[in-house]
């Protein structure tokens, strides 16, 4: 067992795990953040995609004890009181189905949008290409993160 | 009495967000793996490495000795009660229904079936402990191809041989039909086998409280499960209770009963606690029942003038391993539609099933019409150019005429409505059909190294499963009916239980827009609930393009209960004749006097306080309705497709992408260009990128989504979608959506596929049309040219 010191969320966790413990499952099972689902397990499919001291990772590539002392950011924390504006132009240009998918493809675009606040449709394509949908066909997608970022979602 | 006015627009046709976002883009979500109950154990399953083999023994006692093993199972251990996995559609009296026990006992038949199962504190512990089970096989020639599974020297899957079934059908005189034909046309398509890949892995959850067990799944059908988990463990129905919680997806892969769930009921009630499996991405890969999965040989005759005189159809379709829910079925649902939108003399069916040791097949997004429609398609373009006709002429001349519906065809579908030529006009404007054939034709004029193709897909389907007459007929296991139920509660507000079963679908939404214009409630008073069968006790579930059509006319019928009964406690309340009342907007009101009215809210105080019923009320204003349709749905449309293809590397490039469809009244717009999108992007997938691939020892080596190519954001284009509008029959004028997009655009990416290539004398290639698949055939096309 190993100690970790993570910040999830805005709250401090000190926690013993197993050295092998991925930081999606230490997030889900011993935080109880289970906002961030899993959807594959060679992190293809991006759908666990949390932001890691603000940059975002597929917290199912990272071990928990690779988390020790960061900072991190589920959807769970996105919001701040109000809905972040990406989940708002989610939410407006119908951009998620099922759902299943969409934590991580609104971190994923928060973290575009951070380097690229006004992107491109290709753009948006490719650098959404590590999250996987199977619903919308993306189309609502593209055109929710294009949305957010009209509206200075760059933060 | 004065009441006021309940003021509200229609909802029919608006584009209302949806309230399901609420918790899903804030993660406030209930998918099965985030339960967590008081002891919960979890399940991991050892499964077969072999595609076939016997297995000689298999030891669990190491497993069981590890730290946090709670228990550990072999298939004999569950020999007696595990039962059979169910088949529910026995297409033919002597179909080939072999056993298939939820963990493999004596053989075990393709790549990742189970065997054995462990069960620990954690998912960790519960994995290290799979390691340690050992397990002797005696290996069995594996059988990988249906075009020689039926070879009399073939390795058998069973016993019984590797038929499964032959179905025939048919209509018309088709030797009539081929001899003397002018033009015949016979081509093989390859419908390959496709992994569904729902972005929510498989999960379960069950825990059993004395005779009562509960089962929360990750699944499209939660009541027809529940009558098949007490079929297959003799567990009184009664005591049984499925949940699909929140549902990430299914397009037809959780329309299933899996070993999984059937060992989890049978695991909670033995060790008295919870106990929960989610599977992992390879896993679900391997054991996620699969779709399509055909060979198709179509022959086609017509006069010289391209009017079609008959088809002829005969398809091996790839069973896998074992029959599951409605596996022999999926490639009968597509028995009717290979005629597509076009009038003929005669039909001839023929399919035969065929066993091999791989995943069984069974319903993918569309179920059998995706494969009648490509090949239908794909054959009148090759009709086409044998007549030397523009592609679309040829529809043109053999279509049914929007002034012929309702239209029985020639596999005895009664199409209610329809326009075809008005939603392809409208996709050639939109398209610029005839500039894009203009550049197509001075490109190839100077030999341009970047062909542009056009593909063509004028489509129909039949969706909204269906007529419960029809399915018997079929000799399928249930019918296809739904049902509905409003409960009026005392505060005027709404709650409507649904049978059908929604997953992503959006029926929250639309379930409260119909409602709201039914009851004039407003669309924010109602609650939906589904889902769970002790809150929704009535259903057949969600699959097939079936909510709306069937589910949605279900709520119809239970709203004009609610208002029949209302309007007799309103004549008691205002103190007039039930006959002088005038229903409009969520009120009744006397003829001739409107101030004279109480709302629906009103009233359903009074039925809830039942201080003065009129004589023989029952209190509650709540109603139940089943709707059973008299016919399927037949959403259609014109979809057409722009390729690029840069002939040195094989490379294809969507340019653009034009669908309209057409389905009838739309209830939300913004839900149906979504269904229409996702559609879409599933079939340009099948067309593209996606194969399930078995290699020659028939171990599956498409077990990730790094080598099962699900399409992301930069593999796909953009669509531009619009609608025309034929109403159906049903009250609401609705037909279906989720499956169209899927059935449409496979042949339409295809057809430009070839019709970019085929001035290089190139005339099909295989699906998926990979890089490799294109210039290959652009080489071989070149090289037999020269040779000839």
């Amino acid at each position: 067992m190993t100690h970790i010191t993570v910040t999830v969320d805005g709250a401090r966790y000190a926690d013993d795990v197993e050295p092998r413990m991925l930081l999606v499952h230490y997030l889900r099972e011993v935080v109880g953040k289970t906002g961030t689902p899993i959807g594959c397990d060679t992190s293809n499919c991006g759908a666990c995609t949390v932001l890691m001291n603000g940059e975002s990772v597929k917290s199912c590539a990272v071990l928990a004890v690779q988390a020790d002392g960061a900072d991190i950011t589920t959807i769970e924390g996105l919001a701040n009181g109000e809905l972040h504006p990406l989940q708002r132009a989610f939410h407006e240009m119908h951009a998620l189905q099922c759902g299943y998918c969409t934590p991580g493809m609104i971190i994923a675009a928060a973290d575009l949008l951070r380097d690229n606040p006004h992107p491109t449709e290709r753009e948006v394509r490719e650098g959404l290409e590590g999250n996987l949908c199977r619903c919308t066909g993306y189309e609502n997608i593209v055109r929710a993160v294009q949305r957010a970022a009209e509206a200075g979602a760059t933060s | 009495m004065t009441a006021p006015t309940v003021a509200h627009p229609a909802e029919l046709g608006r584009a209302r967000l949806r309230k399901e976002d609420a918790r899903l883009i804030t993660g406030q979500t209930n998918w099965t793996d985030n339960i967590v109950l008081p002891g919960l154990l979890h399940m991991a399953f050892l499964r077969s490495p072999h595609a076939h083999a016997r297995i000689t023994s298999v030891n669990v006692s190491a497993a069981r000795q590890l730290p946090g093993v709670i228990a550990a199972y072999s298939g004999a251990d569950f020999a007696d009660e595990q039962g059979s996995l169910p088949c529910a559609w026995p297409v033919t009296p002597d179909i080939v229904i072999p056993a298939h026990p939820p963990m493999a006992v004596d053989e075990v038949r393709y790549v990742g079936e189970a065997v054995a199962v462990v069960v620990a504190r954690n998912r960790y512990e519960a994995a290290d402990a799979i390691e340690a089970i050992e397990v002797d096989y005696e290996p069995l020639p594996p059988v990988l191809d249906i075009r020689t599974a039926l070879d009399e020297d073939s390795p058998k899957v069973h016993e019984a041989g590797n038929k499964s079934f032959e179905w025939v059908f048919g209509n018309g005189d088709i030797d009539a039909a081929f001899s003397g034909a002018p033009v015949v046309v016979e081509r093989t398509y390859r419908q390959q086998r496709l992994i569904p890949s729902a972005m929510e892995p498989r999960a379960v959850v069950a825990a059993s409280t004395g005779d009562e067990v509960t089962l929360w799944s990750s699944t499209q059908i939660p009541h027809v499960l529940r009558v098949m988990l007490a079929l297959v463990t003799g567990i009184p129905e009664q005591n049984i209770r499925v949940i699909a919680p929140d549902v990430g997806g299914g397009f037809g892969s959780k329309l299933q009963v899996t070993a999984e769930e059937v060992l989890a009921v049978l695991i909670t009630r033995k060790l008295g606690r919870p106990v929960k499996w989610t599977e992992s991405r390879s896993e679900g890969n391997m054991t996620t029942h699969h779709g399509r999965d055909q060979w198709q040989r179509i022959r086609i005759a017509a006069d010289s003038d391209g009017r079609i005189r008959g088809l002829d159809v005969d398809l091996l379709a790839d069973m896998g391993a074992y029959l599951m829910l409605v596996t022999p079925g999926i490639p009968l649902l597509g028995a009717f539609m290979f005629n597509g939108i076009y009038k003929m003399d005669a039909l001839a069916f023929k399919c035969t099933g065929v066993f091999t040791t791989k995943m069984p097949t069974d319903a993918y997004r569309g179920a059998g019409r995706p494969e009648a429609t490509f090949a239908i398609e794909r054959t009148i373009d090759e009709l086409a150019v044998e007549l030397g006709l523009e592609p679309l002429e040829l529809r043109a001349r053999n279509w049914i005429a929007h002034e012929e519906f309702p239209y029985t065809t020639i596999a005895g579908l009664t199409y209610d409505s329809g326009n075809y030529e008005a939603a392809t006009a409208k996709a050639k404007e939109l398209f610029r059909y005839d500039e894009l054939r203009q550049e197509q034709a001075e490109r190839n004029a100077r030999n341009d190294p970047v062909r542009l193709g056009i593909g063509i897909s004028t489509f129909t389907e039949m969706c909204g499963l269906a007529p419960s007459r029809v399915l018997g007929s079929l000799s399928y296991g249930a019918g296809g009916w739904e049902s509905a139920s409003i409960r009026m509660l005392p505060t005027g507000k709404v709650e409507v239980v649904t049978g059908s079963s929604a997953h992503g679908q959006g029926h929250e939404t639309a379930w409260s827009q119909i409602v709201a214009d039914q009851l004039g409630v407003p669309f924010e008073d109602i609650r939906v609930l589904h889902g769970d069968t002790q809150v929704s006790p009535k259903g057949m579930d969600t699959y097939g393009s079936r909510s709306l059509a069937v589910g949605g006319m279900a709520l119809v019928g239970a709203c004009d209960k609610v208002i029949e009964k209302a309007r007799v406690i309103a004549a008691g309340m205002i103190e007039a004749s039930a006959d002088d009342l005038e229903w409009t907007a969520g009120r009744f009101s006397v003829r001739g006097d409107p101030e004279k009215a109480v709302t629906i809210g009103e009233i359903a105080l009074a039925a809830f306080a039942a201080h003065n019923l009129p004589e023989g009320v029952e209190p509650s204003l709540d109603s139940d309705h089943t709707y059973d349709p008299d016919n399927f749905s037949f959403p259609h449309g014109t979809h057409l497709c722009a390729t690029e293809i840069d002939t040195e590397t094989g490379m294809v490039t969507i340019r653009s992408y034009v669908a309209v469809d057409d389905v009838g009244k739309v209830v939300n717009p913004l839900i149906v260009e979504g269904q229409v999108h996702g559609g879409i992007a599933q079939g340009i997938a099948q067309a593209l990128y996606e194969e399930g691939v078995y290699d020659d020892a028939g171990n599956l080596v498409t077990t990730t989504l790094a080598d099962y190519l699900v399409p992301s954001a930069a593999d796909l284009p953009s669509y531009v979608t619009s609608r025309t509008e034929s109403p159906s029959d049903n009250r609401l004028g609705v037909k279906g959506v989720g499956e169209a997009g899927t059935i449409a655009s496979t042949p339409a990416v295809v057809n430009a596929i070839i019709d970019a290539l085929r001035p290089l004398g190139v005339s099909d290639v295989i699906m998926p049309c990979t890089p490799e698949r294109v210039w290959r055939a652009i080489q071989s096309a070149q090289q037999s040219g020269a040779t000839s």
